[in-house]
C-alpha cells in the first residue's frame, strides 16, 4: 500500500491528512462544552479592565508572567488558591503564559494594591531591588483605548453570548454609557495614585493606560 | 535513470528564498540576542520606549526565526530539491514560475507587515500565532500558493515515485495549514461593533479551550516547521553530499508514518497540571514518550547512512553540519519526552530549561540543516565554488560552542530556579522570595546571551561566505558530482 501511495500524491496527501487530523478531534472536542462553562461567581471583564488587559497583551506581560497556579503546595503558598478551569471562561485569549521570568499574576489582586503597582510599573528596580522587569513610564502618558475595549466587549456579547447586562453582571450598554461607567471605575483608581499627570489627565476626561492596567490587575483574584 | 545535467533546473525562486533566509535569520537572531541581554541587563529595555521592551520584542524573535528564517529555508530547499527529485524544471512551466515568484514577493510583504504590526503591539498573544487577522490572511494566501507550487510540480513530474523528502514537504504543507487555520480562528471586533482598532480581534475559544487549541498548535508547529521539513532536508542533503544511499527504506517509511501518527497527540504536555482535563494530560504524557520511537527512527536511519564513511567528517565540513544536526535532533527528541513526564514537568515547566530545550533543537538541528543545506545548494545554484571552506569550518566550531554554552547554562538555570521555587525551610515555609530566584540566574543568562552571540556571529560568517560564493568565487563548469540515490 505504501508503495502505491508514493506514486499517487493525491491519495498520499489524503492519507497524511487523515492521520494527523484525528488526534486533534479526539483530544479537543469531547470536553469542549464542559471546559467552556464559567465557575459560579466569575464575571466578564468591565470595559476598563478589558482596556487594561489589552495593555497587558500589547506589551507582552504574558511573555514573562504566567496566570496559572498549579496544584502544588509550593505554588499555593506563594500565589494563593490553585486555578480552576471555570475561572477562565471569559478569557479570550487565555493568558497562562509559558515562562515565569516574573511571578505568577493570576491572583495578584489579592496582595498588591494600586499605589504599589503605580510605583512598581514606573520603576520596578526601585520597589524590588534586583528586578529585571522593564520600566513602563510610557503608560503614564499614553491614553487607554476604551473604544477597542468596548468593541471587544460588544463582540463577545454578541457573538459568544457573554452575559453582560444580566443581573449581577457588569453593564455594557451603548458606548457612551460604557465610557461613563469606565470613568467612574477609573476615578477610584486615580484617587489612589499620586502621579500628577495621570490625575490632571483624568480631570480633563482622559484615562491613561496605567489606570486601565491597574484596574485589570486589581481584578485578578 | 536520466543524468541530472540533462534537465536544466531553474533556481530563481530558490535563490530568492536563500536571500530571505539569510536576511531574516540575521534579523530574527539579532533580536534574540538583544532580548537575551535584556534579561541579564534590564536597563537595555529602556532605549526605545514601548518599542524596545522584552515583551514587545520576544514575538519578533520567535516568529522571526520560525516564520522568517526557517520558513524561508524550507522554501529555498523546496524550490531546489523539489525540481531535482521530481526530475522537472521550473522553467518548463511558466505558470509555476509565476506562482513561485508571486509566493516570494507576497511572503516578503506579509513579513514586513507582520514585523511592523508586532512592534506596534498588534498581537493576539498566542505564542507563535501572535499575528493579528490581516496578517493571518496574508499567511494563508502565501501558504496556498506554496501548495499550488508543490502539487503543480508534482503534477508535471517525470520521476513517478515520490522521494522521501517530498513526503515530508507534503506533510509540512498540510500540517501547518490545518494547525494555523484552526488556532487562528478569531473575530475581528471592528466588523462586529463598528469601532475601535480595526486590526484587533478576539479568539473564538475561551480559557481552557483556548489553551488546548493553542498548544495543540504550538507543539505541532514545532512538529511541522522545526521537524518535518528539516527531515525532508536531511534525507536529501546528506546522501547527496556524502554519496551514500539512505540506510534503510523501511525505516524511513516507518518513521514517517509513525511521526505523523504520534506527534499530534503530544501537544497537551504543555498543559500538565493545568486546568485542561486530566485524561488529556495523561495521553499527552504517554504519547510524548512514544514519540521517541519515530524520532530516533529517522535519526538512526540518517546516522547509519554514514556507516563506514565516518572519515568524511574530517574532510567535509558540510557533513559535520549534517551529522551534528542529527545528533542534536536525537538529543532534543529525548529531552522533550523527559520533560513531558509529569513529575519532571512539575519542576521544569515555566523555567529556563524549556527555552534551553527549544534551542538545542532549533540552533543545533534546524539552524544547522538550513545553513548546511544552503551551503550544499550554493555551488550548484550559482555555478561557483564555495568561497572559503576554512570559513565554513570556523563557523561550524564557533556555532557549536555557542550552542553548548546556550543549553548548558539554560539547563542549570532552569533546574536551579525550579528547585528554588519549591524549596522550604525546616518549618515548611517557602525558603526563597521570588526575586532571589531571579537574581541567581544572572550569570547563566549572561552566558546564554554570549553563546547566542557566538551563533549569530556564525550566521554573519555564513552570510558573507554565501555572498562571496554568489558573486566572486571561482566559476565551475560542471556541477560537483557525488554518487546519489535519486538524481
Ligand atoms: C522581562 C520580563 C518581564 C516583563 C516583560 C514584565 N515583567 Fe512584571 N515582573 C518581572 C519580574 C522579574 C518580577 C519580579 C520582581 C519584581 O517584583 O519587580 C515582576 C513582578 C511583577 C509584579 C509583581 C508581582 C508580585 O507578586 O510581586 C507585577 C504586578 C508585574 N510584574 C506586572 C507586570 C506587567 C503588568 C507587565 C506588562 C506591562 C510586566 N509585569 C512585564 C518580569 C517582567
Amino acid at each position: 500500500m505504501f508503495h502505491w501511495l508514493e506514486k499517487n500524491p493525491f491519495f498520499f496527501a489524503v492519507g497524511v491528512f487523515l492521520v494527523i487530523a484525528y488526534a486533534g478531534i479526539v483530544t479537543i472536542l469531547p470536553d469542549f462544552m464542559e471546559s467552556a462553562r464559567p465557575l459560579k461567581g466569575t464575571k466578564p471583564y468591565t470595559v476598563l479592565q478589558l482596556a487594561g488587559r489589552q495593555v497587558y497583551i500589547r506589551n507582552g506581560c504574558n511573555t514573562c508572567h504566567s496566570q496559572l497556579i498549579r496544584p502544588f503546595k509550593s505554588e499555593t503558598d506563594r500565589y494563593g488558591k490553585y486555578s480552576l478551569s471555570g475561572e477562565y471562561a471569559y478569557d479570550r485569549p487565555f493568558l497562562w503564559g509559558s515562562r515565569r521570568i516574573g511571578p505568577d499574576l493570576h491572583r495578584v489582586g489579592n496582595y498588591r494594591t494600586t499605589d504599589w503597582h503605580e510605583n512598581h510599573m514606573l520603576n520596578p528596580q526601585a520597589v524590588v531591588p534586583g528586578s529585571i522587569m522593564p520600566k513602563y513610564g510610557f503608560m503614564f502618558k499614553k491614553s487607554a483605548d476604551l473604544k477597542t475595549a468596548y468593541a471587544e466587549a460588544y463582540t463577545v456579547k454578541k457573538v459568544f453570548d457573554v452575559p453582560y447586562n444580566q443581573p449581577g453582571m457588569p453593564k455594557l450598554g451603548t458606548y457612551d454609557q460604557a465610557k461613563k461607567a469606565a470613568f467612574i471605575q477609573a476615578g477610584k483608581i486615580v484617587a489612589g495614585m499620586k502621579n500628577q499627570g495621570v490625575k490632571d489627565a483624568y480631570k480633563n476626561g482622559d484615562i491613561k493606560e496605567i489606570v486601565a492596567l491597574i484596574a485589570y490587575l486589581n481584578g485578578l483574584k | 535513470m536520466q543524468s541530472s545535467n540533462a534537465i536544466n533546473y531553474d533556481y530563481t525562486v530558490a535563490k530568492y528564498f536563500t536571500v530571505s533566509a539569510i536576511v531574516l535569520g540575521i534579523v530574527g537572531m539579532s533580536v534574540g540576542v538583544i532580548i537575551a541581554f535584556q534579561l541579564a541587563f534590564p536597563e537595555l529595555n529602556n532605549f526605545f520606549g514601548e518599542y524596545g521592551t522584552f515583551g514587545r520584542l520576544r514575538p519578533i524573535h520567535t516568529d522571526g526565526v520560525a516564520f522568517g528564517f526557517t520558513v524561508s529555508g524550507i522554501m529555498a530547499t523546496w524550490y531546489y530539491i523539489g525540481q531535482r527529485v521530481l526530475k522537472v524544471s521550473m522553467a518548463e512551466s511558466k505558470f509555476l514560475m509565476f506562482i513561485g515568484k508571486l509566493q516570494f514577493w507576497l511572503y516578503i510583504i506579509v513579513v514586513a507587515v507582520a514585523v511592523v504590526s508586532l512592534l506596534m503591539g498588534e498581537t493576539s498573544s498566542k505564542e507563535y500565532a501572535e499575528f493579528e487577522w490581516p496578517v493571518d490572511i496574508g499567511i494563508v494566501i502565501v501558504w496556498v500558493l506554496w501548495g499550488v507550487s508543490i502539487f503543480g510540480l508534482i503534477g508535471i513530474r517525470r520521476e513517478k515515485v515520490l522521494y522521501i523528502s517530498v513526503w515530508y514537504y507534503i506533510a509540512t504543507f498540510l500540517g501547518v495549514a490545518m494547525l494555523y487555520v484552526f488556532n487562528n480562528m478569531e473575530v475581528p471586533t471592528y466588523f462586529v461593533s463598528g469601532m475601535g482598532d480595526w486590526f484587533h480581534s478576539v479568539s473564538m475559544y475561551a480559557g481552557s479551550n483556548d489553551a488546548m487549541v493553542q498548544w495543540w498548535y504550538g507543539h505541532n508547529a514545532v512538529a511541522f516547521v522545526f521537524t518535518v521539513p528539516i527531515i525532508a532536508m536531511i534525507y536529501y542533503f546528506l546522501p547527496k553530499e556524502s554519496g551514500q544511499p539512505i540506510f534503510s527504506y523501511k525505516l524511513s517509511l516507518l518513521s514517517f508514518w509513525g511521526l505523523m501518527f504520534v506527534y499530534l497527540w503530544a501537544g497537551g504536555h504543555h498543559l500538565l497540571y493545568s486546568t485542561v482535563p486530566d485524561w488529556v494530560q495523561t495521553m499527552a504524557s504517554i504519547f510524548s514518550i512514544i514519540l521517541i520511537l519515530p524520532s530516533w527512527g529517522s535519526a538512526i536511519n540518517i546516522l547509519l547512512t554514514m556507516k563506514g564513511e565516518w572519515g568524511q567528517l574530517k574532510d567535509n565540513p558540510l557533513i559535520k553540519f549534517y551529522v551534528l544536526a542529527s545528533t542534536f535532533y536525537m538529543l532534543s527528541t529525548l529531552e522533550g519526552p523527559i520533560q513531558a513526564i509529569k513529575s519532571v514537568n512539575a519542576l521544569a515547566h515555566f523555567t529556563d530549561w524549556i527555552p534551553g530545550h527549544v534551542h538545542d533543537g532549533t540552533l543545533g538541528w534546524v539552524g544547522f540543516m538550513i545553513i548546511g543545506g544552503i551551503f550544499h545548494m550554493a555551488p550548484r545554484m550559482f555555478k561557483r565554488e564555495i568561497f572559503s571552506k576554512k570559513l565554513v569550518e570556523a563557523q561550524f566550531w564557533l556555532q557549536t560552542t555557542g550552542i553548548v554554552m546556550y543549553f548548558t547554562s539554560m539547563w542549570i538555570a532552569g533546574i536551579t530556579q525550579g528547585m528554588m521555587w519549591r524549596a522550604t525551610d525546616q518549618y515548611g515555609n517557602l525558603a526563597y522570595s521570588f526575586i532571589d530566584t531571579v537574581e541567581v540566574l544572572h550569570p547563566y543568562w549572561t552566558l546564554r546571551a554570549v553563546g547566542g552571540s557566538f551563533y549569530l556571529i556564525g550566521v554573519f560568517m555564513w552570510a558573507y561566505n554565501i555572498y562571496k560564493t554568489a558573486t566572486s568565487s571561482k566559476a565551475i563548469e560542471k556541477e560537483p558530482q557525488y554518487a546519489s540515490p535519486m538524481a
